[in-house]
């Protein structure tokens, strides 16, 4: 657990460096955490994903998999990959403030 | 009479058959299960059959062999589930009513879902070793080959027995060592993790192990497609590795007879509490095995820890009990590492494995993610004891919950 200082606002990270309380969360707030993340600006497609993915966790309780995305998210594998380079459940998640997709066993 | 249904005869079909029938009186419960396939295949060693260590005829056994006197077996094809009506139709238009339904349907492999796996290199130098048939070809491919270089690639997780690749190239280190060939063949692991494995600590330790043997280990790429013709993959970054020999753990799903019923996730795995194993959605469905999306290992381990959860919550829901047996994602595997050697693992959903004594704390006779003869010996044991008393439901030495006695922290 580490507290850090985000858009003026206090907040909690979990051990794997996820936001702790997803309520928390605000755009501006994700606007950071890309940027930690090395993107330099969040476009709506960006955002239709992490809303997809915020939607998906309050119902769930989990990230969606790269396959759930692909498949309900509007946005296919291809340009997830391009809008999140690197892996698009984990990057995505914790930009959106969720808790890390735990897909792999 | 109430009728239980068993849908899937494989490993945790099996066992929870022979769990079950002892127990439920014969003269107010009719027990069925249900498989399309006679044979049952003894998996585990399908990673044997590429190296000369095994042949089919070790790996399978008529599956009828496996039952009990005065159970219903039927060997046909599922056409559907109706859970809010609770019965199964078959596909020669047969009608299996249930009270209680325990679907064991497994995971396989599903190559078509990656572009190009199919095509042109589909078993002429791109195999699998999952299905008997894969495994076979795979055997007179690397009896006749000259050397090359070998990729094994994980398609996306998660996978049936998520050690089996690293064993399959630990393996091939020393098959390819005892043909006088190693320095002709090149071994590459490609895999969507970002280590060797899914836990950090293993994944340090089997890490090293790559080094050690001079296997390259390439993590982080996810695979878009095969180009056969230009012998390569590639990611959705669009990151290329070449190949002489693809080996391939393409996509695991579960049973298309879920999808068909619309009971599964996008891979189709059924929703499952994790603790209990009943079906989210119906009370009185209870699912085991590969068939789950439980957060463990897809493992005839895991399976046979949770086939003593599941008979313990089964009986209480027939007697419309609450659940109390609970799942804590225990797995155990053994790992070849080649030459006479393996490792052993041993973790839950919340415990990484760590090393150790197992079974018996501070004595053994296994070592816990330390490679010695004593874990070879044991994998090699575990065939017997498969057929002979962990199909059979018998009792084994191990507690289904994991125990923390006897590891290092």
């Amino acid at each position: 657990m580490a507290t850090r200082e985000i858009a003026g606002v206090t907040l909690d990270f979990d051990e794997d460096g996820y936001l702790s309380d997803a309520s928390a969360w605000n755009e501006t707030i994700a606007a950071e955490l890309a940027k930690e993340e090395g993107l330099e600006t969040l476009t709506e497609r960006h955002f239709q994903v992490i809303n997809f993915m915020r939607q998906e966790f309050e119902a769930n309780g989990t990230g969606p998999s790269i396959r759930r995305l692909t498949k309900a998210s509007g946005v296919p594998t291809k340009e997830l990959y391009q809008l999140f380079p690197g892996g698009p459940a984990k990057k995505a998640a914790r930009i959106a403030g969720i808790k890390k997709p735990h897909g792999c066993i | 009479m109430r009728n239980l249904v068993i849908l899937g005869a494989g490993t945790a079909g099996t066992m929870m058959l022979n769990k079950l029938a002892p127990v439920l009186d014969k003269d107010e419960w009719r027990i069925t299960i249900v498989d399309q396939n006679e044979t049952h295949y003894y998996q585990p060693g399908f990673l044997f059959i590429p190296f000369g260590i095994y042949t089919p005829k070790d790996v399978v056994k008529p599956k009828r062999d496996f039952f009990p006197a005065g159970v219903d077996a039927r060997f046909g094809k599922i056409d559907k589930i109706e859970p809010q009506s609770n019965r199964i139709l078959m596909q020669d238009g047969k009608v299996l009513p249930y009270d209680f339904l325990i679907i064991a349907t497994g995971s396989q492999i599903a190559p078509g879902e990656i572009e190009g796996m199919t095509g042109a290199g589909w078993q002429k130098n791109i195999f699998d070793f999952y299905t008997l048939e894969g495994t076979t070809a795979l055997a007179k491919f690397l009896k006749y080959w000259d050397g090359g270089k070998l990729v094994l690639n994980i398609a996306e997780m998660p996978i049936k027995c998520p050690v089996a690749p690293l064993e399959f190239v630990f393996l091939a280190d020393w098959w390819f060592t005892e043909q006088g060939l190693r320095d002709q063949v090149e071994i590459e692991f490609v895999t969507p993790l970002d280590g060797a494995f899914t836990k950090p600590k293993a994944s340090q330790v089997f890490g090293d192990f790559l080094g050690k043997k001079s296997i390259k280990l390439t993590p982080d790429f996810n695979l878009a497609r095969v180009e056969p013709e230009a012998n390569k993959i590639v990611s959705w970054e669009e990151q290329e590795v070449t190949y002489d020999l693809l080996v391939t753990i393409p996509t695991n799903m579960g049973d298309p007879v879920i999808e068909r019923s619309g009971m599964g996730d996008e891979l189709n795995f059924i929703p499952t509490d994790k603790h209990t194993l009943r079906s989210k959605k119906y009370e009185n469905i209870f699912v085991i095995g590969d068939a789950t999306d439980l957060p463990s290992s897809k493992a005839g381990s895991v399976a046979h820890f949770e086939s003593e959860v599941l008979f313990e919550n089964l009986l209480s829901a027939i007697d419309n009990r609450p659940l109390r047996a609970a799942f804590d994602g225990h797995a155990n595997c053994y790992i070849e590492s080649g030459f006479g050697k393996g490792i052993l693992i041993d973790f839950n959903y919340t415990t990484e494995p760590l090393p150790g004594k197992f079974p018996l704390p501070g004595v053994g006779p296994f070592s816990l993610l330390e490679e010695t003869k004593m874990n070879h010996y044991g994998k090699l044991m575990f065939r017997w004891m498969y057929w002979n008393l962990l199909l059979k439901g018998a009792e084994l030495p191990i507690e289904s919950q994991m125990l923390m006695a006897g590891k290092r922290a």
